[in-house]
């Protein structure tokens, strides 16, 4: 079974990853206000253009 | 609004949106059309009348590569790129190179139905296509992940929603995946030997294969779900923190579930328990996502009566919690002993494949395309909701038959007589399971038949659509 020593070592090369992106997305405050950001898609996509703007 | 004055409002890159919602429509009939031809075939044998390029065995992976490659990828692509877009509030990056995802990709499925059929294959499950495709396929998704990528690292809100982790990381994995299963030596044109041997080659097929599954099929396809269900509810989902939980808990959990296609074969014994457990792990964050999901209609069921869209989205939602626990109770090495082999197998998947995948994309594309033609519904709803209904009754048939036929095989096969020899011959079993694959071919027409309704409903909407740009807000309320 020598290949798993390519597939454990990849997944734990890949679980590093996985915490270096956690980490990052905790230290630049992805997750500080969570309150509402659910809701933000519903916002109305925009305001709706001039009949003759924006068609091509 | 000083907005409507602005010379020239930036607006969001939508063609390759449209293109790739489209393509989804095509590929999904013809993917399906060659599902319930091969289901046909395996009640009615002769059906592919002595032509090599009919037969059942190369048109099987030409049915899984079009229904989750064709069908299920321009479905990823086309909701990854309108929900990156429309939750970072930019253009898409490099839409040029999106168009050549968008080309590429349609020449990686053209490939595939081309040469499948003539017989060229690596002889790996999901991963059949010879190499020169393979690269292809490779720079593709390089591309697809820069565009991704650009467009999330461009973006004018702060926060990445949730759904843009989901395809993040089913970018990287299935690129990740993809490259390591598909190492060979090219022998020629459409030729090529696997760079890995015997069981090893096995448990990399299977890490690839599950994972597949778990990024392709699963994350990809969350993605679309905590952006869509909340849409179409017009509520925000349930539990945003929840949502954070179900991606982190996925994907740290994902990755070793590969062996439990491999019990009771040449890999070492403990690697196969390894599998079985963290594929009993999973059920934890699929139910907890599945929960969340369910629950963006607490208090609002009544949406659910009126509004076939969310029919589908929520009930896809409930063949994803259907399918991720019979997964792992089909990895527990006793219950996988009765089940491996059998059409059991081919049962779970399809509850999978037409319930969630399936579903979720037909409630995605249903939502997105009339708003990608200038539309703010389908030409008819009573066809879609028709078109649920046709479609449900067939998931069942197919799956209940599959379930009953795969329990039936899996008894006649361990079945022996008191001096030992076995009760049943091979083709005893498959004798008695005609009945069961006539059914399972008239649910798949039926599935099929809602397909067609829906490309014919899509069709109508386009006709009396046009592609409308839409501009990006420019008030930055949320930086």
């Amino acid at each position: 079974m020598d290949i798993l020593y390519l597939l454990i070592p990849l997944s734990v090369v890949l679980m590093l990853v996985i915490m270096g992106v956690f980490a990052w997305a905790i230290s630049t405050g992805q997750f500080d206000q969570l309150e509402g950001e659910g809701a933000r898609i519903l916002e109305p996509d925009t305001p709706p253009l001039d009949a003759d703007q924006g068609r091509r | 609004m000083t907005l409507s004055t602005a010379p020239a409002a930036p607006v969001y890159r939508d063609d390759t949106v449209r293109g790739f919602a489209l393509a989804a429509v095509v590929w999904g009939v013809v993917g399906m059309l060659v599902g319930v031809f091969i289901a046909a075939e395996l009640a009615w044998p002769e059906l592919n009348l002595g032509v090599p390029w009919l037969s059942y065995g190369r048109l099987r992976p030409l049915h899984t590569n079009a229904v989750i490659f064709a069908f299920g990828g321009c479905v990823l692509f086309a909701t990854s790129y309108h929900v990156a877009q429309r939750t970072c509030q930019v253009p898409l990056f490099a839409p040029t190179l999106a168009k050549f995802t968008f080309w590429g990709w349609q020449a990686v499925i053209v490939a595939a139905a081309i040469s499948l059929p003539l017989g060229y294959t690596q002889g790996k499950e999901y991963a059949e296509l010879e190499w020169p495709i393979d690269i292809l396929i490779a720079v593709v998704w390089v591309a697809y992940a820069v565009v991704f990528f650009g467009t999330i690292g461009t973006r004018r809100v702060r926060h990445i929603y949730v759904a843009n982790w989901f395809f993040g990381a089913f970018i990287l994995t299935v690129a990740l995946l993809h490259i390591v299963n598909s190492m060979a030596m090219p022998a020629g044109f459409m030729k090529s030997y696997s760079a890995y041997a015997g069981v090893q080659d096995a448990m990399v097929q299977w890490w690839y294969g599950h994972n597949a599954v778990g990024f392709f099929l699963t994350a990809g396809f969350l993605g679309i779900m905590y952006y869509y269900i909340p849409k179409q509810a017009e509520r925000p989902v349930y539990s945003y923190r929840l949502s954070i939980v179900h991606f982190w808990a996925l994907i740290f959990t994902y990755m070793w579930a590969g062996p439990h296609h491999l019990h009771y074969t040449a890999l070492p014994d403990w690697v196969q328990s390894v599998g079985m457990v963290f594929s009993l792990i999973l059920l934890a964050p699929s139910w907890g996502g599945m929960i969340n999901g369910v629950m963006t209609l607490s208090g609002a069921w009544h949406k659910l009566r009126d509004d076939p869209i969310l029919k589908f989205l929520i009930v896809a939602l409930s063949f994803y919690g259907m399918s991720t626990f019979e997964g792992p109770m089909m990895s527990i090495k006793t219950v996988n002993a009765l089940s491996h082999y059998t059409d059991w197998t081919v049962g779970h998947v399809h509850s999978g494949a037409l319930g969630w995948v399936g579903f979720i994309s037909m409630g995605a594309l249903y939502h997105l395309i009339p708003r990608m033609f200038g539309q703010t519904q389908m030409h008819s709803v009573r066809a879609i909701e028709l078109h649920f209904w046709i479609a449900t009754v067939g998931i069942v048939l197919y799956i209940a038959a599959m379930w009953i036929a795969g329990v039936m095989q899996g008894l006649m096969w361990r079945a022996v007589n008191p001096d030992g020899t076995l009760a049943y011959s091979f083709v005893e079993g498959v004798k008695a399971t005609y009945p069961f694959y006539v059914v399972r071919f008239a649910g798949g027409v039926l599935y099929l038949g809602g397909m067609l309704i829906m490309a014919w409903n899509v069709a109508m909407t386009v006709a009396s659509g046009s592609a409308v740009a839409v501009p990006v807000p420019q008030t930055l309320a949320h930086a």
